[in-house]
């Protein structure tokens, strides 16, 4: 099965986005995450902060776009992992060695499978 | 002094206290008296106490039954991978995935027992005291995470087995004192439930042999429930530990009992369960209430404490010491308690028999009414006006055995 990591975290904390000359050691534990993890991680990536977001909706064919997220919370999206893993208890394993579990919230959502549509 | 000797609060901390898993060392061999029982404690075993037999829960497999497939354990050809031919009973793998961390904790229960014991939605919603609808939806979110968000139907590997089996013992447990409890419900529906979860218990046992937390668990609820016919009183009421007829008790239930404690103990890895049974099995040998073994007990809710760091573990230690050492050195003890239990009525009814003992009668009234208040039962709220009154006509001496 295949599953989404995404990775909320306070992106106002101090240590949030590194300065250019911190990013070797802000990465480290990512870097080793991804080796430890490498059979199972099919993709994954990380975000810009809430403040480049842009949200837009569409109301009766007009679009209203707006500056910022969808929603204000605690912890905000800054990343996720697309993994494929044979049950839940091994993405679980998985997302409890992610480093965004220790100071933040990995949330662990099955991917949908959509049934192939007769063309 | 009935309050006191009352193993319900015992009971109760186990619920909130088995997150931690510890172990305690009896001496060698195992000895005629629980006195020997526990000599030490230290923190932290789980992992080494805990063992699996290498072939279990190899592989993975994950349910995919359909949304009426569940009413019970589907067919092996069903998507779910032929069991190696060592792996026991499919029951111990459905109790696994029904008591899986990713559920919501108040599916947990119902889940394992519709799936795993058989029970009907109604028979659940009245033992349970809630509406049908709402057991049904519980059981339908449940089913519907398990298939969707692949929980596996598996005995976990190893490095996840003490965390898992915990759960398991803990849904299991939760069955036993549902059942237990005389605080509502139908009486006769609710000692099913704690039928139930003996039988759950023992199929657990029975399948994973090298567990002695689980024959822990099974011993504790055995000696229990060899009281029950004791327990209750013609009126419906419930009768006090020290004021039971001790020749009501199931005698055959307890030798059992015992029996299974000293098995699990021979494994030399004591965890909350036995501790907890060695409690329950020293009530069961005295003959009378005043010949109980109190320092033991007092002895064996410190290994307890140990475990867990539980207050409520705590205030049962001040309670055997008080038996044991008396009522000034009991109270210094849930005095410390004061602050973390102030919402939890048994301290109050604790601090204000022992202040009665000890002659302090207007600390003692005021501790009553701080418990009145904070007691929701109108039955224990009664009787704890009667005990209100009896101070101030004279003091509590009446009710002392």
């Amino acid at each position: 099965m295949r599953y989404l990591l995404l990775i909320y975290g306070d992106e106002t904390a101090a240590d949030a986005y590194p300065s250019p000359e911190d990013m070797e050691e802000y990465m480290r534990p990512w870097v080793e995450y991804g080796a430890r993890w490498e059979s199972v991680i099919r993709g994954g990536e990380a975000l810009m902060p809430t403040s480049t977001a842009t949200a837009i909706r569409v109301r009766d064919g007009e679009r209203l776009v707006t500056d910022g997220p969808f929603a204000e919370t605690r912890e905000q999206l800054g990343g996720y992992y697309l993994l494929e893993c044979d049950s839940l208890d091994e993405a679980l394993e998985a997302a409890a060695e992610c480093p965004g579990a220790l100071d933040g919230t990995v949330e662990v959502r099955p991917i949908m499978d959509i049934p192939e549509m007769p063309s | 002094m009935a309050a006191f000797r009352d193993p319900d609060l015992a009971e109760e901390a186990v619920q909130d206290a088995l997150a931690t898993a510890l172990e305690v060392w009896p001496r060698d061999g195992v000895p005629a008296t629980p006195a020997a029982w526990i000599v030490a404690t230290a923190r932290n075993r789980a992992l080494d106490t805990l063992r699996r037999r290498a072939a279990l829960g190899r592989g993975l497999r994950t349910l995919a039954a359909g949304e009426t497939g569940w009413v019970s354990p589907p067919e092996p050809d069903d998507d779910i991978e032929e069991p190696e031919a060592d792996v026991p009973d499919e029951r111990l793998r459905l109790m696994f995935t029904c008591c899986h961390p990713a559920l919501a904790e108040d599916a947990r229960v119902p889940l394992t027992l519709r799936l795993v014991a058989g029970l009907t939605v109604p028979e659940i919603a009245r033992a349970f005291l809630l509406p049908e609808p709402a057991v049904a939806q519980r059981l339908v979110r449940a089913k519907r995470k398990i298939r969707e968000a692949g929980i596996p139907f598996r005995v976990p590997p190893d490095h996840l087995l003490p965390d898992r089996l915990g759960g398991v013992m803990r849904v299991i447990y939760l069955v036993f004192t549902e059942g237990h409890s005389a605080a509502g419900g139908d009486v006769l529906v609710r000692t099913d439930l704690c039928a139930e979860a003996i039988r759950l218990g023992t199929a657990v046992d029975e399948l994973m042999p090298g567990e002695p937390e689980v024959r822990g668990l099974l011993a504790l609820m055995m000696l229990t429930d060899a009281r029950r016919g004791a327990r209750v009183a013609a009126d419906g009421s419930l009768v006090m530990l020290a004021d039971q007829d001790r020749r009501r008790w199931d005698r055959d239930r307890i030798a059992r009992g015992r029996e299974l404690l000293e098995s699990a103990l021979r494994h030399r890895a004591p965890g909350p369960y036995q501790v907890q049974a060695a409690i329950a099995a020293l009530h069961a040998e005295a003959p009378d209430a005043a010949a109980t073994d109190w320092p033991q007990i007092a002895a064996l809710y410190d290994a307890l404490l140990d475990m867990t760091g539980s207050p409520v573990v705590a205030l049962n230690r001040a309670v055997a010491v008080a038996e044991a050492d008396g009522a000034a050195a009991g109270l210094a003890l849930a005095d410390d308690l004061a602050e973390r239990l102030d919402g939890y009525a048994p301290l109050h009814v604790t601090r204000a028999e022992l202040l009665a003992r000890l002659g302090r009668d207007a600390e003692a009234a005021d501790a009553y009414r701080a418990a009145v208040a904070r007691t929701a039962n109108a039955v224990e709220r009664r009787h704890l006006e009667g005990r209100l009154r009896g101070l101030r006509s004279g003091g509590p001496a009446a009710a002392d055995p």
